[in-house]
């Protein structure tokens, strides 16, 4: 607990601690409840956020679960680095379900266009690698101040054979009590942090003085401009000759595939300048930079009925 | 950053205004980012309406927002200098009881909604009554719509009597009127000009002041077990032997060198530490996530309780509890068999009998009743094929309170309060 908490009255706990031992509380839950767990781990900072929340729930023992990458191939190679990095650190092991891999064996089809993105085939390499391991919880990092569609998402999200998402046939979820019952091929989407919020995710990552990748961190880099997003200059994304590249001072206020997420203008080189930016900002953090979630009002929502995170 | 957290409910019949004063509390606070305000605005535009629906910002489905109604729970975070804020949104349709029972179970505080032109109606009521059967320690009820009473005192008046006289047969710890205009912003944020006669805070300053720190049970130490860390390490001395017993605090204050009690054995023993990954702590309360070690060798596992030796939860099996049904697709009748999910302990149960159902909007007791439906609550008594460590929900929510499962669907179809157990 941070001594900062000596503030509030005695037998109180700050917002983050009341979180994290939420967070600690629901990742036991799983590795008590259910078989075959798996941490969603893509080096972005929700999930490195997670990552560190399941090894202080285990501590001093070791996280007695893999953690799984969904690789599109089009990642940020700092991103796959710290990756690597990480998890050695952690001593869990890897398992990456890779989307090349699909396309190369022709089950799924790369998109074209001028916003071709792979970030939609996630959804069939997760849902296949959730079928090949026999995984029966799956955690994931989204929050429910993310998008409208997921404020109504339970913590402990059922899926069908099929990997689907009904939103109108969800479990009540009462007091600190979760139904974790599943039938073989069913699993459920587990969300430790879903009472975060953005501001809670960065306070708590400059309260643990957790590492992120570079990225997150104001950084020169080659980028240009469409609809209103600075997409990195990069091998995978379709640039017409109309746009133009120029260089400018950027950081990442979510990590994704370097087709969709969009970088945003800053300075901020310290944890404190990027929470000082990020409480000042009037726009949500998908919607200033991610593509994937422009298509239309309820594209959030559709994706998460197929299946997506 | 060092504020806490309280969280709350809200409710009321559909139009009165319950969208609108949650948009407003999102908005006044800042924490409506510009993107969602165009998008709502757009949407409003397509609508033909001629006002920004606030409204819409808490629609979150495309059902729910092509319907134009909210259909389901939902979460929504603000933060003020002095607090974080989520609010359940429970909807006001079909449902009802199961959405504001889902929401109302992890409320520090509930704010009913009324329409002061309407008055109390049966719903607000209701609402009330569930809000005090979850046992949501304070209770607010917002008279809205005050504009259009012309900000009279004297409505205000007559509402607050009438329901301070039915508020005398619910258990109702704490209980605060405020008057307001969700549309026009009154005593939501500042205290009202329009309504100088009122002398209470505003709604907001309400929520960011309520003392809730004393609501959860300090009392009785209650420490459900839930997962047992044992790291295995053959060639590291510190951890060859280590034993921990991981959960969240439910009751009480733990403190190292506690004598303990384990249930099921009866056996006692001495708290060594209280481990955190940060490190030993002096105190655990609820509702932290800590790991004990215990001085004595016990065999103990996931689903059993560690407590005072002088101060023990009923080991029961047979118990009576208030039952909100929550499945659309099964009936409860005596002798159903079901799955139940109590603290870290899951057994087998069956419903022995239904002693009777309660009118929410009367509270009538129909003693004459042979099965619940969906969204209906009722009193029954249990038999679980193993003991639980349950408390009175009255005395302690966390090991009061249970979920029923159905083992043919794996759904969860109710919602259970202990009463009363042996
Ligand atoms: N005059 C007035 N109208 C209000 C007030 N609060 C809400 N309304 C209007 O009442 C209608 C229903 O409000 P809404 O928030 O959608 O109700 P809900 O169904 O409870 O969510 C809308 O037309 C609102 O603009 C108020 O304080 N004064």
């Amino acid at each position: 607990m941070s001594q900062s908490s000596q503030a509030l009255g005695r037998y109180q706990l700050s917002q983050l601690d009341s979180l994290e031992a939420e967070g600690i509380y629901i990742m036991r839950e799983v590795a008590a409840e259910f078989e075959r767990p798996v941490l969603l781990f893509s080096g972005g900072k929700d999930s490195v956020v997670m990552l560190h929340l399941a090894q202080k729930a285990f501590a001093p023992g070791p996280i007695p679960f893999p953690v799984m990458h969904v690789d599109t191939g089009h990642n940020f190679p700092e991103v796959i680095e710290f990756r690597d990095r990480r998890v050695a650190e952690a001593g869990v092991r890897l398992i990456v379900a890779s989307v090349q891999e699909q396309i190369d064996a022709g089950k799924v089809t790369e998109p074209t266009g001028r916003w071709a993105s792979r970030n939609r085939l996630q959804t069939a390499a997760l849902l296949e690698a959730i079928e090949e391991h026999n995984i029966t919880a799956a955690f994931g990092g989204a929050r429910r101040d993310e998008e409208k569609a997921r404020a109504k998402e339970r913590v402990f999200s059922f899926r069908d054979e099929f990997g689907q998402w009904d939103p109108k046939s969800q479990r009540p979820e009462l007091w600190n009590i979760f139904n974790t019952r599943i039938n073989p091929g069913e699993h459920i989407r587990v969300f430790p942090l879903s009472n975060w919020t953005e501001l809670d995710i960065w306070g708590y990552i400059a309260r643990e003085k957790i590492e992120l990748p570079d990225i997150y961190f104001a950084h020169s880099r080659q980028v240009f401009e469409r609809d209103g997003i600075l997409l990195a200059d990069n091998p995978y994304v379709n640039r017409d000759d109309s746009e133009e590249v120029f260089e400018a001072t950027v950081r990442y206020r979510t990590v994704g595939d370097m087709t969709c997420t969009g970088a945003v203008r800053s300075t901020a080189t310290e944890i404190e300048d990027v929470i000082t930016e990020i409480a000042a900002t009037r726009i949500t953090e998908r919607g200033q930079t991610r593509a994937d979630d422009r298509t239309s009002e309820a594209a959030m929502e559709d994706r998460k009925r197929e299946g997506y995170f | 950053m060092s504020t806490d957290i309280l969280r709350f409910a809200t409710a009321g019949s559909v139009d009165d205004g319950k969208s609108t004063l949650i948009g407003r509390l999102l908005y006044d606070s800042k924490s409506i980012f510009e993107d969602q305000l165009d998008s709502v605005e757009r949407t409003s535009r397509t609508r033909g309406e001629e006002q920004t629906n606030l409204a819409l910002l808490t629609d979150g489905l495309r059902a729910e927002r092509e319907q134009g109604i909210t259909i389901d729970v939902a979460y929504r975070y603000f933060a003020t200098p002095r607090r974080t804020f989520i609010i359940a949104d429970t909807p006001g349709h079909i449902q009802y009881t199961r959405n504001m029972v889902t929401g109302a179970s992890n409320s520090d505080l509930a704010v009913v909604l009324v329409d002061a032109r309407k008055g109390l109606q049966e719903q607000s009521r209701r609402h009330a009554f569930l809000a005090t059967l979850l046992q949501v320690p304070h209770l607010v009820l917002a008279i809205n719509k005050m504009d259009l009473v012309d900000y009279s005192q004297q409505r205000f008046e007559e509402i607050k009597e009438e329901f301070s006289a039915f508020a005398t047969k619910l258990d109702v710890t704490d209980l605060t009127f405020i008057p307001i205009s969700a549309l026009h912003g009154d005593n939501v944020v500042d205290r009202s000009l329009n309504m100088p006669w009122y002398e209470g805070p505003s709604l907001l300053h309400h929520l960011e002041h309520v003392h809730i720190a004393s609501d959860r049970n300090l009392k009785d130490v209650r420490f459900p077990v839930q997962y047992v860390i044992r790291p295995h390490k053959a060639d590291d001395p510190e951890l060859h032997d280590f034993r921990g017993y991981a959960g969240q605090v439910a009751g009480g204050v733990l403190k190292p060198g506690d004598e303990v009690m384990h249930l099921p054995s009866g056996l006692t023993t001495h708290i060594d530490a209280i481990i955190t990954a940060d490190g030993d702590v002096q105190e655990a309360f609820s509702p932290m996530s800590v790991t004990l070690r215990l001085a004595d060798d016990i065999d103990i596992s996931r689903g059993d309780m560690i407590c005072r030796p002088n101060n023990k939860p009923h080991a029961a099996q047979d118990i009576d509890a208030m039952l909100c049904w929550m499945s659309e697709g099964r009936k409860l009748t005596p002798r159903s068999k079901l799955v139940i999910k109590h603290t870290t302990r899951t057994a087998k149960v069956m419903v022995r009998d239904i002693l009777y159902r309660l009118d929410v909007n009367t509270l009538h007791r129909d003693e004459d009743v042979s099965e619940l439906v969906l969204n209906e609550i009722g009193r029954v008594n249990l038999r679980v094929t193993q003991p639980l460590f349950v408390d009175e929900y009255q005395r302690n929510r966390l090991t009061g309170g249970f979920i029923l499962i159905d083992e043919g669907t794996n759904t969860t179809v109710a919602a259970g309060m202990v009463t009363q157990a042996n």
